[in-house]
This record gives structure tokens, C-alpha cells and sequence, in this order.
């Protein structure tokens, strides 16, 4: 089943989540996010996992761990956004970023570190 | 040859679900001494006990093996019940086949066998039982009190006023505790001094009841009703019988900027102090390693003052050695260290405070005179934040894993009082859950809400940021609209997790007494004896057994003070048979046992011994049965196999190995 | 004091002068760097799927080939850092992405989370010293104010990474103490300046960057540094007022260390 693949692969146990909020209250990408931090949480605890596959929130996702850092459970919905992210980017032909477009994006300072990152959390 | 009845328990269906007890008692009769069996639904009730002492008399048993629960639970119900029948309680064994077994499998065969195994061993044990006789030891009738808090006080007045003698020993230089650092109680709104003072005041004028403040416990010997406790009553330079109180060394002190640990760092005090107004004994303290007179020798600015000639800086440390029948622990808490939660920013700003600072800042004898404001600026604020669980109910490294209970109705308390006395102040509760069972607290916490518009917010904080304008910008979220919130504040109040007082472990260690993995002293058992510690003769009393509020604290305060005068008032205990023996013929006098005896119960004398007709005075252990608690450490250590332990010898538990490993 | 260094992509590139100036101290300070032959490319970013192998390879082989050569590791870019220290963390705590990496790497001896992995910034903390580097400095960056920008990768996940509290963090400041400088705390200098994603959501960006500009300013910094060559591309194209320069720290560092125009040179 999907949920526990992706309580597998993410060592996420989503039952240890007491929605305390702290994870969403540290979120920078709060306000882009259709699918908040620790709801993300709780679709995958309620086997919701089509929202999630769909949701804008794993393009938004920044991985800045502040949510891992603060969760006083230990939960890290971090793993968890950008396993969900892992799956959709696996799959063959799902693109969250072109090659295409981003020759529309370079700019002369812009270093490859960047585009390293991007295509790694968006693209296989 | 033993005459051996068992009978196995099926203990409702605890035991009979996955033990076959038949089978159990079928097999037990194949065992050598075994001339009885049978099992029954309960044997610890009454027509349990009954069949036993039938079986004794009919059968004329010498020994008994029960099969049933763990023997913490009813080895004294089926030694009782063979003192019914007329036979020595130690004849009686039990094979625990719940807690070792039946709980703990699930194939009905595999349970099975397990406790037909656990049957054979303590059938083999029984079969080299003999009859034991307790000794007697005596009962000094008088307590120790160790905290001298809400709950070390409500405890010695209640044994007081039973008729025994009862000492307080109390670190800090006052009674009193964390109470007297309170402002108001919940669910009453009585302001804490009102209702602390006068039971301060009691417990100091109660003719049994003796205080040692400035004091901590040294050294612990000895065991239930008969311990030794070394009291350090640390120099405090003044002379107590002439002191008159007058506060003028205090007032005349140059040494004036030293933190007040009572006002939690938030105003100062002098190095000659009393902790606060109504303190008691009204008597200060020389703080030595911050008065200039010991630092270098020059001032002395207090003793030219007083007039009294109370100052004496000669003064050492005092060791008081005293009998005590009991001792009561109620050392109480205090709130844990905030370094790991720099998102709340505690340790950068002014602003942020924990929620026993606030109480300081809303007393009126507080830093800043009972005036809500800001402690960066002095400034009144119009927006504060709470912030409740910083710490509690979390399993990382920073934080405690349960709940520290008392924080959702002080901070209920903390929101109704800022919005009563200042209506224009706007008040805002983050919050995970909101906890309030307790007569009239969830009532309570519906007023703050209700009649006072305390704004509370399902979710948690983020981060508070300490901003350039002064303010704090709090970045939460409200998980009910699901929307992030900024806000800024003028004050942070954090509802900080508490902790057991750091001297705890040290206490617990000198007692011998259990503590858990978060400090919190063990009770005998969570449900049916809450307010004693495994080890006999000490007792629990307040936040040192786990957090709870004062009404909570004073109701185990007085529980434990039961406990304890049930003990005192008798005159005699009857002591564990199960000690030592050395055997002098085989003991070589290394001091082996001596040097792992936790109880200093082994001692060497030098004996005339008659080894097969040679005569010699040799070096031999003797044991001090009513010191040594039958843990038989030094049994398992003796290289030569003198020592042995009555009721646990050698060969009983290597028959016990045997039946196992047949 | 010899180290077995990973430049990591971006310093070969964009980044020079992180690099350069990192090199140049170095030798001033005495700590010699030593470029591992064969480095790839982190990747950027650590994979958080447990399942993900391949991608953590080339950090295995860096990580490994110091082992071999017996030094610790030291890394520059922040990002680097991260990627690298955490999959040294799986290499020695995660039994199964340790079977599954040695797997592929077929080593002589497999790969077990042996070395060390420090960032520059621990290496000067902790191997030279802040104070042996003051007594270094032969220009004091006297009456500079400067901010120091950690952003995230350095700083969390505080129990993998180690590197300083990841709250409150203060290795920059003492750093910046340590060139002459005065150090500016501003609350947000662990905020993320929006990594990857200024790609496509500039006004994200602006507003991440801008917020974090803002709260620097109002310190009184009158510059940044940083050691991630994204954070400072970010921090420069997405402050909407373009009026606060951001430095590499090892800029920095060699200005007052003296060995800075050598390199412009």
C-alpha cells in the first residue's frame, strides 16, 4: 500500500504527531502551501495519499528542516513532503521542472548549485 | 520429606486464557513432596484461601506453592492464610505465572509449559523451605520532614498535631517554597501569602515541630522506624537566638546587586539577606561567596550595624545527627532550563518570561511592585503572547515527555488577572490542548474566555523574534482557521515544563527510594499506594512524586502524613526473617561481603572457633540481622561460600535451577 | 594540520572566490587543504526518501577517499556540508543504506562513517582557533559592522548536523569578533532565503530575502556573509532594494588575514 511506502521510505511514523502545529507555525512556505505541514501529517495518517500526489506543497516545500528542527515529537514532516515529492518525481514522465523552461530562467550569476538542487527535488 | 499442596490461580481468565491450568495442577502432582493439587477461579479470595486451609488440615500439609500472581502483589494474602492454617507463613512459595507468563505469551502451550516449569522450581524450593520467625525492631517515634514547601509543611503539621515530634529540613534560608513565590491560586483567585503564611506560621509555633532552614541532609542509615539522618545545617553567620530580625544589616549591606533566587533573577538582593518579607525564621543569611567580608576580609558594614551582636562570621557548619521512625520526601520542583528553546528566544530578550517570573511580576512585594510591564523598558504593554507545553509533552532531548499539569490553569489564571486589572492589555493564549479536569477548573478556564475575552489560539509558536522597534513578532499558527498568524507583542510568557528539584537524586540515592527516568520519586504502586516509596518507612509528598497542583499537593500531603503516623504509632516492627548468615567455619574474613553490603549490616569480630576440634580465634563476618534487607549480594560475591541468606539459601536456589533446566 | 578538502561544483564556478579566499587563509593560517582527486558533485540537495541510494554515492566516495588517505574532511559551501555530513551520518547509523551504498561501491573495505566531516568555519573554531586567528589578523575589519546570514543547511537538523545552536547560533559572530569586526545578531539570520525556489517564484523570493534584509538592517548590519554560494545569489538578486552587500566569509577572512589582494593580484 502507498501509505506505508511512504512511511517506509520516509521513517515517518505519523501516529507519534500530537497536531501541536508547531511545524506549520515554523513553515516559511505557509501561505503557498494548499496542503499545510502538519496536515500533511494527518492525510497520510487517514490514507489521503492522492491529495498529496497532486498538491502544490510539494513544489513549495523549501527543505529548510525548521519544522524538523522544532517538532517536540520528533515527527520531521520535512521527510515526509519530500518523499511524497520522490514518488511523483519517480514516476516516468511526471515533470515538476523542465529543461525547456529553465533556459528561460538563467540569469549570469545564477550558480549551478541552484539548478543542481532543483533538479534533484523536482526532476529524476 | 515436605507434605506439598499447590494450587494454581486462574486468576479470572488473566492466567486461564493462555495457561492450562489443570494441566498445570496435573503435572504439579508428579513432583517429588507433592501430595495435593488443584486450581481455582480466585485463589486470593476468601473461598481461595479457604481451600488451602482445608487442604493443610486434611492433608496434613507442610508446604505450600501457589500458582497465581506476583508475589509483590499477594505473597502476604497466602502467608496469612497458612498462618490460618495453622503452618509457618515461609513455608509458602509462589510461582508467579502472570506477570512471567500468562501476560506475556500468547500460544496457550508455550504459556503452559512456561508455568509448569515456574511450578517445578518453586516446588523444588519449597521442598528445602523451613520455618522462619521475624525478629522485632523498634519504632522511633519521630519524622523527617526533607523540603520545607506547601507540602513538607501541610505533612509535619498533620503528624504534629497527631502528637509526634516532626523536623523540617529545608535548603533555602526560609520555608515556604515555590508557593511563596506565587501571586494568586487557581481556581479561587486567594492570593498565595494569604493562605501560605499562616500554615508558615503554624508549622514555626507548633510545639512538636521543629524547623531547620539553611539546611540540607548529609547522610541516611538505618530502616524503617529506626533511620539516622546527619543534618547539615550550613553557617549561616548569624546567631538565630539573637537575631531580632530588625532587617537593618540587610539595609545597610553595600553589596547589593546580586540576584534574588526568590524574585527568579529579576530584582536584586544583598549579600545579607532574607529571602523575602514574610520569611521564616525571620533570620538572614550571609551569602559567603558574594559578601565582601569574605571575599577580602575588609567591611563587616552588618556586624557594626546590628545591634543585637547577632553577626558571627566564625560560624561553621553544624552536623546534627537524629533518630527518625519516618521520613517524608517533599522536595518539590522547579521549571526547567530554557537554553534549548532559543526559537522563544528567552535567553535574547527581556520581553520573554517564564510563567513563575510573571507571578514575581504581578506581586506586589515582586521587581516591579505588582505594575504589569514591560521588563526591557519598563513600558505598560498592550499585546502579550502565551505560549503553553514549552517543553512539556515533548520526547526530543530539549523537552519533557509528559505534561507538567499545572500550566493550562495558571496561564487561565495569568490571561484573566492581566485583563481584569488592565482591560486595554489584548491577551493571547497559544495552546495544544487545553487541560482542566479539577473541581471548578474547566469552569475557570471558560471565564477567562468568556467573561474576560482571552484570546485562545489552537496551535503552537514558531518563533518569537525579538524586532528593532522593541516588539517581539510571534509567528504561530492557528490550526482552526489554518492560517499562520504574525503578530506583534509586547511581552512573551512562556508556560514552562518543571522539573523535580536538582537535589532530588542525591536525596533519593542516600534513601535508597526509586526514582524514574525523569527524577520523579517511585510510588509503591501507582494506583494502591501513591504516597509510599518502595522503601519501607519513606514516604511522598507534593511535586517530588509527580506534578501536581496545590490542592492535589496538600491532599498528599496529608495522605502521606497518614502513612507515616501509621507507622509511628506503633511500638514494634516485625523485621524480614530473610537475612544473612555467615558460616564461621567457612568464612576466611576477606571483608568481600562487607565491602558490597548496601546496608552496612557486615561486620568482622574476632571469634574463638572450633574447626573439628582445632581451637583458633579467627576473623569472621557477623551480620547485623536488623540492618541487613535479605538482598543477598553478599551471598553471590563470598568466595568462599560462608555467606547465606535464610529463605534464599544457596541450595534452595540451585534446586530451584535444577527443576528448571530437568 | 592537513585536511582532505571537497570544493563541491559551485566553488569551481560561480563561487570561485569562496574557494580562492578560503585557500589563501588557509595557507596564512597554516592549514593545509588538500582537494580529493576524483570529487563529484553532491548534488545539492540531501535525499530525505530512506530509499534513496544512488544519489548519496558521490558523498560516499569523498567521505571514503579521505578515509583512505586518513584525514578528516573539509567542506566549504554550506550545501555540501549538509549533503555530505548527513549521509556520513546514514553511512554510520543506518545499517541498511550502509549495506545497500557498499553494495555498489565495492571497496576493499567497506565504507563504515569513519571520517570526520567539518565544515571551514568548526575548523577555525575548533582546530586554529578564534583567538590564534585573531592574533593572525593584520587588518582589523575595525568599525565594520557585519551580519552573519547562516540560512538553513548549516544549522539543521541540529541533532545530525552538530554545527551550533541551531536557535541561536553564535560561531559566525565570534568569527566576525575574531577579524576586528562588530558582529549584528538579527533574529532571522536562520531563516531560509528561499534555496531552490527563487527559480521560478521570484516574488517569493523577494519577499524570504527581503524579510531577512529588513531584519539585518534594522540591526545596523551594513553587510552579510555567508558561506552557501545560493544564499548569497538569492540575497543579492532578491533584495528589492539592492543596498546591502553580501560577502562570502572567506572574503573576509583573507581581507584580515592580509592575503586577499594576492589573489587579485
Amino acid at each position: 500500500m502507498i501509505q506505508d511506502d511512504i512511511k517506509k521510505i520516509s521513517g515517518v511514523n505519523p501516529y507519534k504527531c500530537m497536531k501541536c502545529g508547531k511545524c506549520s507555525a515554523s513553515c516559511p512556505s505557509f501561505n503557498e502551501m494548499d496542503i499545510k505541514p502538519h496536515q500533511f501529517v494527518s492525510y497520510v495518517l487517514n490514507d489521503d495519499i492522492d491529495a498529496l500526489l497532486k498538491s502544490e506543497s510539494i513544489k513549495q516545500c523549501l527543505s529548510c528542516f525548521a519544522c524538523v528542527e522544532r517538532c517536540p515529537r520528533d515527527v520531521k514532516p520535512g521527510n515526509l513532503i519530500d518523499t511524497v515529492r520522490q514518488m511523483v518525481v519517480r514516476k516516468r514522465g511526471a515533470e515538476l521542472l523542465s529543461p525547456e523552461e529553465v533556459t528561460q530562467l538563467l540569469d549570469p550569476e545564477l550558480p549551478q548549485q541552484l539548478l543542481v538542487s532543483a533538479f534533484r527535488r523536482y526532476r529524476r | 520429606m515436605q507434605r506439598i499442596g499447590v494450587f494454581v490461580c486462574h486468576c479470572g481468565s488473566n492466567i486461564a486464557a493462555t495457561v492450562d491450568v489443570e494441566r498445570v495442577a496435573q503435572y504439579a502432582l508428579l513432583e517429588p513432596g507433592v501430595v495435593h493439587a488443584e486450581d481455582y477461579q480466585y485463589m486470593c479470595s476468601e473461598a481461595g484461601q479457604m481451600k488451602i486451609i482445608e487442604a493443610v488440615k486434611e492433608k496434613n500439609l507442610t508446604g505450600i506453592v501457589v500458582c497465581s500472581c506476583s508475589p509483590r502483589m499477594h505473597e502476604t494474602t497466602f502467608r496469612n492464610a497458612a498462618k490460618r492454617a495453622g503452618i509457618n507463613p515461609y513455608m509458602v512459595e509462589i510461582a508467579n505465572i502472570r506477570e512471567h507468563c500468562s501476560w506475556i505469551h500468547k500460544d496457550k502451550e508455550e504459556g503452559t509449559e512456561k508455568a509448569v516449569i515456574l511450578a517445578r522450581a518453586a516446588i523444588a524450593k519449597v521442598n528445602l523451605n523451613t520455618p522462619l520467625v521475624p525478629g522485632e525492631s523498634r519504632v522511633t517515634k519521630r519524622a523527617l520532614i526533607i523540603g520545607g514547601g506547601i507540602a513538607g509543611i501541610q505533612t509535619a503539621l498533620d503528624i504534629a498535631d497527631a502528637g509526634y515530634e516532626v523536623d523540617i529540613v529545608e535548603k533555602t534560608p526560609s520555608i515556604g517554597g515555590r508557593m511563596s513565590q506565587l501571586d494568586k491560586t487557581f481556581p479561587t483567585l486567594d492570593c498565595s501569602a494569604c493562605i501560605l503564611t499562616p500554615k508558615m506560621v503554624d508549622a514555626a509555633a507548633h510545639e512538636k515541630i521543629n524547623i531547620y532552614t539553611y539546611s540540607e541532609v548529609d547522610k541516611v542509615s538505618g530502616f524503617v522506624g529506626d533511620f539516622t539522618v546527619d543534618i547539615r545545617k550550613k553557617a549561616r553567620s548569624i546567631d538565630m537566638d539573637k537575631c531580632t530580625g530588625c532587617g537593618v544589616c540587610s539595609e545597610k549591606c553595600p553589596m547589593k546587586k546580586i540576584p534574588s533566587e526568590f524574585n527568579r533573577g529579576l530584582g536584586n538582593r544583598s549579600a545579607i539577606y532574607t529571602p523575602f518579607a514574610q520569611a521564616i525564621p525571620n533570620v538572614p543569611v550571609i551569602d559567603r561567596e558574594n559578601c565582601i567580608k569574605f571575599k577580602t576580609g575588609k567591611c563587616g558594614l552588618c556586624s557594626t550595624v546590628c545591634q543585637a551582636g547577632a553577626i558571627d562570621y566564625e560560624q561553621e557548619d553544624e552536623i546534627i545527627s537524629e533518630k527518625y521512625g519516618a521520613i517524608v520526601v517533599a522536595t518539590g520542583f522547579d521549571t526547567i532550563k530554557l537554553d534549548d528553546f532559543d526559537e522563544y528566544a528567552y535567553n535574547q530578550s527581556k520581553d520573554v518570561i517564564t510563567s513563575l517570573e510573571l507571578e514575581r511580576v504581578m506581586n506586589a512585594a515582586g521587581p516591579t511592585k505588582g505594575h504589569l510591564e514591560r521588563l526591557s523598558d519598563g513600558k505598560h504593554p498592550e499585546e502579550i503572547v502565551f505560549i503553553q507545553c514549552v517543553g512539556s509533552r515533548d520526547v526530543t532531548c530539549r523537552g519533557k515527555e509528559y505534561c507538567s499539569k499545572v500550566c493550562c490553569m495558571y496561564t487561565a489564571k495569568h490571561a484573566m488577572l492581566i485583563r481584569d486589572k488592565y482591560p486595554d492589555v489584548n491577551v493571547t493564549v497559544f495552546y495544544i490542548d487545553v487541560r482542566t479536569p479539577g473541581k471548578n477548573f474547566d469552569e475557570f478556564y471558560r471565564r477567562a474566555v468568556e467573561e474576560y475575552n482571552v484570546n485562545y489560539v489552537k496551535g503552537q509558536v514558531g518563533k518569537v523574534a525579538p524586532m528593532e522597534n522593541g516588539k517581539l513578532l510571534v509567528q504561530g499558527v492557528d490550526l482552526l482557521d489554518n492560517r499562520q498568524i504574525l503578530k506583534e507583542a509586547d511581552m512573551v510568557v512562556l508556560a514552562t515544563a518543571i522539573e523535580p528539584e536538582a537535589g532530588v537524586r542525591k536525596i533519593a540515592t542516600m534513601l535508597t527510594a526509586s526514582i524514574d527516568t525523569n527524577d520523579f520519586l517511585t510510588e509503591a504502586h501507582p494506583k494502591l499506594r501513591p504516597v509510599e516509596s518502595p522503601t519501607a518507612g519513606v514516604f511522598l509528598s507534593g511535586v517530588c512524586q509527580g506534578p501536581k497542583d496545590i490542592p492535589e499537593t496538600v491532599a498528599q500531603a496529608g495522605a502521606a502524613a497518614v502513612k507515616a503516623i501509621g507507622l509511628l504509632a506503633k511500638d514494634k516492627l516485625l523485621t524480614n526473617p530473610c537475612t544473612a548468615q555467615a558460616d564461621e567455619l567457612l568464612c576466611n574474613g576477606c571483608s568481600t561481603c562487607a565491602n558490597v553490603c548496601p546496608y552496612g549490616a557486615i561486620a568482622y569480630e574476632e571469634k574463638e572457633i572450633n574447626d573439628h576440634g582445632i581451637r583458633e580465634t579467627r576473623r569472621v563476618a557477623a551480620v547485623n540481622t536488623a540492618l541487613c534487607q535479605g538482598c543477598g549480594a553478599c551471598t553471590v560475591t563470598c568466595p568462599s561460600g560462608a555467606m547465606d541468606l535464610q529463605g534464599f539459601s544457596n541450595r534452595q536456589i540451585l534446586a530451584e535451577v535444577d527443576a528448571i533446566c530437568r | 594540520m592537513t585536511y582532505s578538502y571537497y570544493p563541491g561544483c559551485t566553488l569551481k564556478t560561480k563561487a570561485k572566490d569562496l574557494d580562492i579566499y578560503a585557500r589563501r587563509s588557509a595557507k596564512a593560517l597554516g592549514i593545509e587543504l588538500e582537494e580529493i582527486e576524483e570529487w563529484q558533485c553532491c548534488g545539492g540537495v540531501y535525499p530525505l526518501a530512506t530509499d534513496e541510494i544512488a544519489s548519496k554515492l558521490s558523498s560516499v566516495r569523498a567521505l571514503n577517499e579521505a578515509k583512505e588517505k586518513e584525514q578528516d574532511l573539509v567542506t566549504m559551501c554550506s550545501a555540501c556540508h549538509h549533503v555530505i555530513k548527513r549521509v556520513n551520518d546514514d553511512m554510520a547509523n543506518v545499517e541498511d543504506i550502509q549495506t545497500r551504498a557498499n553494495n555498489y561501491m565495492e571497496l576493499d573495505t567497506p565504507y563504515k562513517g569513519e571520517t570526520k566531516v567539518y565544515h571551514f568555519l568548526e575548523v577555525l573554531r575548533d582546530k586554529v582557533g578564534f583567538d590564534k586567528i585573531k592574533e593572525k589578523v593584520v587588518n582589523p575589519l575595525k568599525g565594520r559592522k557585519i551580519g552573519a546570514y547562516y540560512g538553513c543547511l548549516l544549522l539543521r537538523p541540529s541533532k545530525v548536523m552538530g554545527f551550533d545552536n541551531a536557535e541561536n547560533p553564535s560561531i559566525m559572530e565570534d568569527f566576525i569578533r575574531a577579524l576586528g569586526a562588530t558582529p549584528v545578531v538579527y533574529p532571522f539570520r536562520n531563516e531560509c532565503c528561499g534555496g531552490y525556489i527563487s527559480l521560478k517564484e521570484e516574488k517569493r523570493t523577494v519577499e524570504m530575502v527581503t524579510k531577512i534584509v529588513e531584519s539585518a538592517k534594522g540591526a545596523e548590519a551594513e553587510g552579510l556573509i555567508t558561506a552557501c554560494p545560493l544564499c548569497l545569489y538569492n540575497l543579492n538578486k532578491n533584495n528589492s532594494k539592492a543596498d546591502m552587500p553580501v560577502y562570502y566569509f572567506t572574503e573576509l577572512l583573507a581581507e584580515a588575514l592580509g592575503v586577499k589582494e594576492e589573489v587579485e593580484a
